[in-house]
């Protein structure tokens, strides 16, 4: 064969694919966004964001984003500097704290559910402790603070393994000379992580929150078993109008929005954290 | 000479308070992680009236009532069965066509490289699980809807990207000298793949295939919006979260994670280098 022509042959089938299920999709999507009655119109539009539910779904999901990703980031920091200067054990401790890393949000949900329903383990201790006489039902519409705090939880412990299995692959890559001259120089660990490292890992980083913010704002399952219908978030909606409301193209509109939301974020990550020509590794 | 000794003595006693902190964080994060999941492990081996009473032991009784339970529930093996076709599915699809494009990105420098990349790269960028919705309605004009190819389908768009890093990093390690050598002593660079490379990342590519497994056994949004009758174990348990009662619910998340904790175990060698790879 001529091999010239192999490369291409070889990225063919992944092009093709994901040319019918992954732009494809997109181009209907749009399609079924702006379709109304009578060709173009952004009647679905006027829908998604008249409905009285919008703004605080939005509202739930940027909140949750906005508290998760940067606990996640830095507890995923701290972790994997801790890792990189363990000896014994290492591959264990990493082990212990990736496994989350192959749990499911439903799961993940249905974890921390045990933990804060009403006869729960939380409920469970303050009783044993004394702190309350009866058990306490958190995920009532009473404790709407307390259902928040129990979905952040569990997305921070199940999502926080993703970025640091990035992070502590992209310090591997960091060269151990650079450590050493600054240690030469007299230079603190916190200068070290502060000069050395955070800079290095920008890449590391770029791909971490990107992935992590996406995630982040399709959050739906964790949220559908930890407070029900009583925390919306836009994922959930999505669902909602798709199978509840039966209004598909609404349940595109919404789509296109959570989209464009996560584009949004994509181009400030990476604008942000942008890598200097010419300076990786 | 006194002050001396004391500031040895002061920083000594420093560094080993420090080295407690330090061990003492590593056993606590460790604790974070295990101890929700020894939670779960607990409702999941007591007996149904157990695990709706009140307050909680901390300890299993190791029954298997609630297991038991979950197995009898109408639909719940079906959806069991489900969710291990649509994810060896999309193991298999994600390999087979994933890793070609692996093997081209490592071996070969071509025109368009750096788009096919960014491509690749780009569909983690988008919350892919939302392709499902215009999908359903495509899916229903060719007779995949509530099919388990169907599904394994979108899966695999969404298992593609990883698929293609991974066999790109594995392919990478191997020199391409070892193949330049089976070349001159006479293979075909069909044979030369086949009789050297491939047993050399064999163990690299189960790898990749256990995560693509993972990924779809996890997936709950798509699945739920293209499965009725065909439901996967995910989007069965999300349908009957509102009435099923809590042994129900702990019994399949106990379901759905052990699988995962043995994946993890499996790909763990392989889960850093293919991310230090994918960010370059």
């Amino acid at each position: 064969m001529n091999a010239r022509l192999l490369p291409y042959m070889l990225i063919l089938p992944v092009t093709l694919f994901l040319g019918v299920f992954f732009l494809y999709p997109f181009v209907l999507v749009a399609q079924q966004a702006f379709s109304g009655s009578d060709g173009f119109s952004m009647a679905n539009f006027r829908d998604v964001f008249s409905y009285w539910k919008f703004p605080i779904s939005l509202k739930n999901t940027l909140l949750l984003a906005a508290i998760v990703v940067p606990v996640q980031l830095a507890l995923s920091l701290l972790m994997a500097t801790m890792v990189s200067k363990m000896k014994k054990g290492r591959d264990l401790v990493l082990y212990v704290w990736t496994i989350p890393l192959g749990i499911s949000d439903l799961a993940a949900g249905i974890i921390w559910l045990a933990i804060f329903e009403q006869s729960g383990f939380l409920n469970s201790m303050m009783s044993g402790l004394g702190v309350i006489d009866q058990p306490v039902n958190f995920l009532s519409y009473q404790h709407p603070g307390v259902i928040f705090l129990a979905i952040a939880l569990a997305e921070i412990w199940r999502a926080t393994a993703i970025m640091l299995v990035i992070i502590v692959a992209g310090i591997g890559l960091i060269p151990k000379e650079y450590y050493e001259a600054a240690e030469v120089f007299g230079a603190s660990p916190w200068k070290r992580f502060t000069k050395i490292t955070l800079p290095m890992l920008r890449p590391s980083l770029q791909t971490a929150l990107i992935l992590r913010v996406v995630l982040a704002f399709e959050v739906f399952a964790v949220v559908a078993a930890l407070g029900g219908t009583l925390m919306p978030v836009l994922m959930g909606e999505i669902y909602a109008y798709q199978f509840d409301l039966l209004n598909s193209n609404a349940a595109a509109a919404l789509a296109l929005v959570v989209l464009a939301l996560s584009i949004a974020f994509t181009v400030i990550i990476l604008r942000v954290l942008r890598v200097p020509k010419g300076a990786s590794i | 000479m006194t002050d001396a000794t004391q500031l040895v003595g002061n920083t000594r006693s420093t560094r080993k308070a420090g080295r407690y902190v330090y061990i003492a964080s590593v056993v606590l994060l460790c604790a974070w992680v295990l101890v929700p999941l020894y939670f779960l492990l607990i409702n999941t081996l007591s007996s149904p009236e157990t695990v709706n009473s009140f307050p909680k032991s901390f300890i299993p009784e190791f029954d298997l009532g609630s297991l038991t339970f979950f197995a009898g529930f109408e639909g719940m093996l079906t959806a069991l069965k489900n969710s291990i076709i649509v994810a060896a599915i999309t193991m298999v699809l994600s390999v087979l066509i994933g890793a070609p494009a692996g093997y081209a990105l490592s071996r070969f420098d071509f025109r368009g490289k750096e788009l096919f990349r960014m491509l690749v790269l780009l569909t983690r960028a988008f919350p892919l699980p939302l392709l499902a919705l215009p999908l359903a309605v495509l899916f229903i004009r060719t007779g995949l809807d509530d099919t388990a190819f169907g599904l394994a389908l979108v899966h695999t768009t969404l298992a593609i990207p990883f698929a293609v890093l991974i066999t790109f990093s594995l392919f990478s390690g191997i020199p391409i000298e070892l193949e330049e050598a089976a070349w001159t002593l006479g293979c075909t660079r069909l044979t030369a793949f086949t009789k050297v490379v491939l047993p050399l990342i064999l163990p690299g590519i189960t790898a990749s295939a256990i995560f693509a497994f993972v990924i779809s056994w996890n997936e709950v949004f798509a699945s739920a919006v293209l499965t009725i009758e065909n439901r996967t174990l995910p989007a069965f348990l999300l349908q009957t979260l509102g009435e099923a009662p809590l042994h129900l619910k702990f019994a399949g998340g106990f379901i759905l994670v052990v699988p995962a904790l043995i994946f993890i175990f499996a790909v763990r060698k392989y889960l850093f280098a293919m991310w230090g790879i994918a960010n370059r």
